[in-house]
């Protein structure tokens, strides 16, 4: 028995692996939806999910619930093939595009396995051109849905929907092509490293400064891509019934929604990876005593946690709350006692950090900007998004040439 | 290894399968969809002897082939909204005449 | 059966099936579906055989951009199902004969020759993108400037073509 299992050990720890990534991945989906929801009502002067469990925590739980129990039609004269394809596509791409993000450079040393944080493995040569092949093929998860659905308004959301994601790849590959000149390897590995040449730069070092007008190209590309407000013309409520997924009812809509929101999370891992420094730290490399942040913030927000868990209505809040807080401060506290979990540590929580500042930009914009026409849309992205992505393309090949990729 | 006579005997058979497509369907769009399988046989042969002879001249050229493709998509498909316009079917047999 | 070959004969399995599958399908939404099958297979047949970045154009640029092309104006002409006229019929069975016997000469040539290439498993140190992009930027730098050309006439051809007549 542990003969077979020490000569798969590489295939079972990548099944172990899968699962754990599409478990978390899951469950973030999840919580991403009660932060979206508070996040926008806050902004609109409202709470919230505030009812279903304490602040609102459990809401998710409750609408998983929900969709797996509510009544599943197929409406009459779809092409059953593709209906029910459709659903699946998008969400087996978006989770796919998960597993090529590294989330840390060292490896856990386990049983004498080398265990990476990230399922690709970390010498895929070609880590941002394979994310790029997976969102191409999302615009079929859309077209197909909207086609299938055998109704006016999901064909011509789906229609219209495949064409601004279609519009907006180019500009989203372009804006990259700077990053890729300054690094020199689509090695999402090596663009970290990149940045981290001049570990006394600290913040300084990033892509974000020589590449701020490749940053702006691909953070609008991006939301325009995973069809995001304001780019949410094709699926808004107002607009086009709800657009390609209007026949989708629970749980395939349910899976719509995971591949957006994952999606999201991943624009988000590679926004921080290719502009912001990936697992790096902000402060220089010689500033030892950051390494304490993560649990210095862990710490004082675990003890806020409790100390409104005593102090809320419910009696379900006064038991949840103190053992949420109690879990963070554990955990802040675990990293101050074990020097050598704190050090491992470091990349993942800068890496989460990032992800989570631009989680919360996409949701800010969500909450805050109206939409875009249709036409408007189209024309900000060829005639506007376009031509500067090309412009920042050669601008940084004379920057190149002229002062090497410093 | 794989040997390089098992990609090419695939490629012959995808090829086959496309002409074979061309043939017999009679669905416009289809017949199209059958020309850009024989391409991708014929990429696959392209870099399976690029692989084996160890130089990288057959993946630019398949790098070009996939261009060109891209190209002759567009432009046939365009020919292809427009016959479908003028005289509103897709089936190859009825387009025979240049004019009624 | 080492691993390389039992993923090459998986792969090329789906390539052969999902070239079948867009003879037999009736529908032309389900034969493009087919034909992206198709291409996702040979995508990861250049994986095999290392060369990583044909692999990735081949994803991005045929099943990303030209079957979605294809997708769309299926959608947008309303293609319904095709028939089968007695003409195409008879042409059927003496094509695939023909077929069967262009595909068996080629195979059967391919298969005497007398040494078998093996391919190389190392490319050479470059990594093909780098390799690649060498060839095209100094080699074949007029056809790439060319290709450019074309895409550009193609643009212009397929807008020109597509659009509605201004009476």
């Amino acid at each position: 028995m542990t003969a077979i299992l020490a000569a798969n050990a590489e295939l079972i720890i990548t099944i172990i692996k899968i699962v754990l990534l599409l478990f978390i991945v899951l469950t973030v989906n999840a919580y991403l939806t009660w932060f979206e929801r508070k996040v926008v009502a806050h902004i609109q002067s409202r709470w919230g999910p505030y009812r279903v469990g304490p602040h609102g925590l459990l809401q998710p739980l409750a609408d998983g619930v929900k969709f797996l129990f509510k009544e599943d039609p197929t409406p009459a004269g779809v092409d059953k093939f593709v209906y029910y394809l459709a659903p699946l596509l998008a969400l087996a791409l978006a989770m796919t595009s998960i597993a090529i993000i590294p989330f840390g450079p060292d490896p856990i040393r386990v049983f004498g396995h080398d265990i990476y944080l990230g399922i690709a493995p970390p010498d895929l040569n070609i880590g941002i051109l394979a994310l790029f092949a997976i969102t191409a093929l999302g615009v079929y998860g859309v077209a197909l849905a909207g086609w299938s659905s055998n109704s006016k308004y999901p064909l011509l959301g789906g229609l219209r929907s495949s064409a601004q994601m279609i519009s907006y790849e180019l500009a989203l590959t372009m804006s990259v092509v700077g990053v890729l000149l300054l690094a020199g390897s689509f090695n999402l590995k090596e663009i970290i490293a990149a940045q981290g040449k001049h570990s006394e730069w600290g913040l300084l070092g990033w892509n974000i400064w020589p590449q701020i007008l490749g940053f702006f190209c691909f953070f609008v590309a991006a939301i325009a891509e995973t069809n995001r407000a304001p780019f949410d013309l094709p699926e808004a409520e107002s607009e086009l019934v709800a657009g390609f997924h209007t026949e989708y009812a629970s749980f395939k809509f349910a899976m719509f929604f995971i591949a957006e929101y994952t999606s999201m999370i991943t624009v988000s891992c590679l926004c921080s990876i290719m502009f912001f420094g990936g697992w790096l730290s902000p402060f220089p490399a010689s500033w030892t005593w950051t390494h304490y942040l993560p649990s210095l913030i862990l710490i004082p927000f675990g003890a806020w946690v409790i100390w409104d868990g005593f102090r809320y209505e419910t009696i379900f809040g006064k038991l949840i709350l103190p053992v949420v807080g109690t879990a963070f401060a554990g955990l802040g506290g675990l990293f101050l006692a074990l020097p050598g979990v704190n050090d491992f540590i470091q990349a993942p929580f800068w890496l989460l950090s990032k992800i989570f500042v631009f989680l919360f930009v996409y949701v800010w914009m969500r909450g805050t900007l109206p939409r875009f026409r249709y036409d408007q849309l189209m024309a900000f992205g060829w005639k506007l998004l376009l031509p500067v992505s090309i412009v920042n393309v050669i601008v940084t090949s004379f920057a190149i040439l002229k002062w090497g990729a410093k | 290894m794989v040997p390089t006579n098992y990609y090419v005997v695939l490629s012959a058979i995808l090829f086959g399968l496309g002409v074979f497509a061309f043939v017999f369907k009679r669905n416009i769009i289809t017949i199209f969809m059958s020309i850009e399988l024989m391409l991708n046989a014929v990429n696959l042969a392209f870099v399976a002897f690029s692989q084996a002879l160890g130089k990288l001249d057959g993946q630019v050229f398949v790098l070009f082939v996939i261009v060109v493709a891209a190209a002759e998509a567009a432009v046939g498909l365009g020919i292809i909204i427009l016959i479908a316009r003028n005289r509103q079917t897709l089936n190859v047999e009825r387009v025979d005449l240049l004019k009624f | 059966m080492t691993p390389p070959l039992a993923v090459f004969f998986a792969l090329a399995a789906l390539a052969v099936i999902g070239a079948v599958s867009l003879i037999l399908q009736k529908h032309p939404i389900h034969s493009a579906l087919s034909l992206i099958v198709v291409m996702v297979a040979i995508a990861g047949l250049y994986l095999l055989m290392g060369a990583e970045f044909v692999a990735a154009v081949q994803i991005i640029v045929y099943g990303g951009a030209i079957m979605v092309l294809f997708v769309m104006v299926i959608m947008l002409l309303n293609a319904g199902v095709e028939e089968h006229t007695s003409l195409s019929k008879m042409a059927g069975a003496p094509g695939l004969l023909l077929v069967v016997a262009l595909v068996g000469f080629v195979a059967a040539t391919v298969a005497r020759s007398a040494e078998s290439v093996q391919g190389s498993p190392q490319m050479g140190a470059l990594s093909p993108t780098s390799g690649i992009s060498n060839m095209i930027f100094r080699d074949f730098v007029y056809p790439f400037e060319l290709t450019s050309f074309l895409i550009l006439v193609a643009i212009l051809g397929a807008t020109m073509l597509a659009q509605r007549e201004k009476n």
